[in-house]
């Protein structure tokens, strides 16, 4: 990576400083688009420059912002820091180390929707980085970027945090809306979407942490500049959390485009123990299982790629799943989550992850019959595209492509409880 | 009388002012945290104080404490050490970690210590992944996070903890 454009705490070490932040052109960006730019003209520029949303969903940025209704107001931001999905930490970095750069680009984004508050929702266990957050925001007041008649304009705004306190739920847009309103949080039926139905019924624009830490340096560099990142669709840098199965986990920022391969054996520093990749999962642990055979370590990641070998992009969480690692075990942790995670709104994933994970329980111990194998996957199979949100879909990915792609596993799981039975036939 | 209120006015005041006056029901989080500030869980009594704060029922509230998982309605630990053993960590040993822990603690996972002040409980993902084993420690102050961690080190923590509460 020549250049970083979000984790720029790694060439400036104490970037996390309001002085040493502006010394290297921070808040320019801010002080240029309130002064000197219509608000539209922000939201063009974000458009023109293909970034989408880094939560998962990968939605065009500049295109949501628009979609804004202009007639009912006020407007509100909110900034989606609830990172919760096993496999990501990249959020975390970015608000622990490079602070200023996330809060300018909360601050470009309200200003380009007409916002004057802007909600930063965090996960309740990032309590000190909600505390480091509100002494920035406090400094941001005292040097007048942040408050009322900013540079001398008639645009005024604020910056709170709001903790949520360990509901991954809460991470899902109109979930998160529920929560700061202080009611369970819940997703809504959609439409409305949150830009002309949000917070407290307002337009609303939900970002998530790294989405938002993109804009200054956008803004900032121009247009042109941030495309020669990244592929011609899918624009830009992105962070990719590496970890399970890996010599050295970390966060990785790279161009979208870059293959799994470079990923995972040049800067990962590939597999520990001499042992062989097996799977990949590219969103964390609502993944598919990408079975990893040459074809998918020499795709790009990117968002159109990244499909063509049943798996998508996601938040960009890769998971590395070596040859110890059993995929029936996998499944297991990955309905426990799951299971503990549904909001219990919707009956088929309520009901679905319930039985997914007692399933799953019971192949694990070597409890089960080849039937309770289908039966899993038929289960799975009923939750699909049954719920008003992602999750119950995100409960079924690894299971489904589980059991489709690695069978032989699951074979071994019922052919072992047959051994056993033989040898406890009381059992 | 609402205790609460009487005790901490002025937190109150701020996290109030951080939410549109009609929809002051948003406060009830915050709120909440600052119930459980003193003895890391929420009482019956603060449920009903927090409710008249904000014009919402009892009920309402213990609903929010029962949705989510960092609010408790009842006291087990003073210190709750809470370790993720979510798919990314457990591929890095946190399983073994965590019920090695708990065997040289003398407890079983989701138990607290015989004098009352530490709890241990397995988590979901708690977004440190690539600095497995880990974990945070939850109080009435807050959370603070502890990466890359071996059983020694998490004693030592634990036994500062407990030499802490000695000398109060």
């Amino acid at each position: 990576m020549a250049e970083y454009i979000l984790l720029r705490h790694r060439e400036i070490s104490d970037i996390d400083q309001l002085e040493v932040y502006r010394q290297y052109a921070g808040y320019e960006a801010f002080q240029k688009a309130v002064s000197s730019m219509q608000p539209q003209e922000v939201t063009e520029m974000v458009k023109a420059s293909g970034l989408r949303g880094r939560g998962g969903a990968g939605f065009p940025t500049g295109l949501k912002w628009s979609f804004i209704d202009a007639h009912n107001r006020p407007h509100y931001v909110v900034a989606n820091a609830d990172e919760s999905e096993p496999g990501t930490f990249k959020d975390r970095e970015i608000m622990e180390r490079n602070p200023f750069q996330f809060l300018e680009g909360v601050a470009l984004c309200a200003y380009a929707i007409g916002a004057q508050a802007a909600y930063i929702y965090l996960r309740g266990e990032f309590w000190q980085i909600a505390a480091s957050l509100d002494r920035k925001i406090a400094e941001l007041h005292s040097a007048g970027l942040l408050g009322d008649n900013l540079f001398g304009s008639n645009y005024s705004l604020r910056i709170y945090t709001h903790l949520g306190a360990g509901a991954y739920i809460c991470g899902e847009e109109t979930a998160m809306l529920e929560s700061i309103e202080g009611k369970l949080g819940q997703p809504r039926l959609r439409p409305p979407f949150p830009p002309s139905y949000g917070l407290f019924g307002k337009p609303t624009v939900v970002n998530n942490v790294e989405t938002l830490s993109s804009v200054p340096m956008i803004i900032a560099k121009g247009v042109s500049w941030y495309r020669s990142f990244g592929t011609e669709k899918s624009t830009g840098t992105k962070i990719f959390s590496l970890s399970g199965c890996i010599n050295r986990p970390g966060n990785y920022e790279l161009p979208l485009g870059t293959t799994f391969r470079e990923l995972i054996f040049e800067h990962g520093g590939g597999i520990p123990g001499g042992r062989q990749i097996k799977a990949i999962m590219a969103a964390g642990a609502s993944s598919s299982l990408i079975v990893a055979d040459d074809k998918a370590l020499d795709t790009p990641m990117d968002y159109e790629s990244v499909p063509s070998v049943g798996g998508s992009l996601g938040s960009a969480s890769v998971i590395v799943v070596d040859d110890s690692i059993s995929i029936p075990w996998l499944i297991n942790k990955t309905m426990h989550f799951f299971r503990h995670e549904s909001c219990g709104k919707c009956t088929p994933c309520r009901e679905g992850t319930f039985w997914m994970m007692h399933l799953t329980d019971r192949i694990q111990a070597g409890q089960a019959s080849i039937e309770d194998v289908d039966l899993l996957h038929e289960v799975a199979n009923q939750v699909k595209g049954k719920c008003l949100c992602a999750l119950g879909d995100f409960s079924t990915e690894a299971v489904s492509s589980g059991i489709e792609r690695f069978r032989a596993d699951f074979d071994q799981q019922v052919i072992a409880r047959e051994h056993l039975e033989a040898l406890s036939p009381t059992d | 009388m609402n205790n609460l209120a009487e005790k901490y006015p002025r937190e109150i005041e701020q996290i109030l002012a951080k939410y549109p006056p009609e929809h002051k029901r948003a406060a009830v989080m915050p709120l909440l945290y600052l119930a459980q500030r003193e003895g890391n869980f929420v009482t019956k009594q603060d449920m009903e104080e927090i409710g008249e704060l904000l014009e919402i029922t009892a009920t309402e509230v213990a609903s929010i404490v029962g949705f989510y998982s960092l609010y408790y309605d009842q006291s087990s630990g003073k210190y709750r050490v809470q370790v993720c053993t979510d798919l990314p960590c457990a591929m890095r040993g946190a399983e073994e970690f965590l019920h090695k822990l708990c065997e040289n603690l003398g407890i079983r996972v989701g138990e607290t210590t015989p004098d009352g002040l530490v709890k241990v409980e397995e988590v979901m993902c708690l977004a440190g992944c690539d600095h497995a084993p880990m974990f945070q420690v939850q109080d009435g102050n807050g959370l603070t996070y502890h990466e890359n961690q071996t059983v020694e080190s998490a004693l030592e923590l634990i036994n500062g903890l407990r030499a802490r509460e000695g000398k109060k």
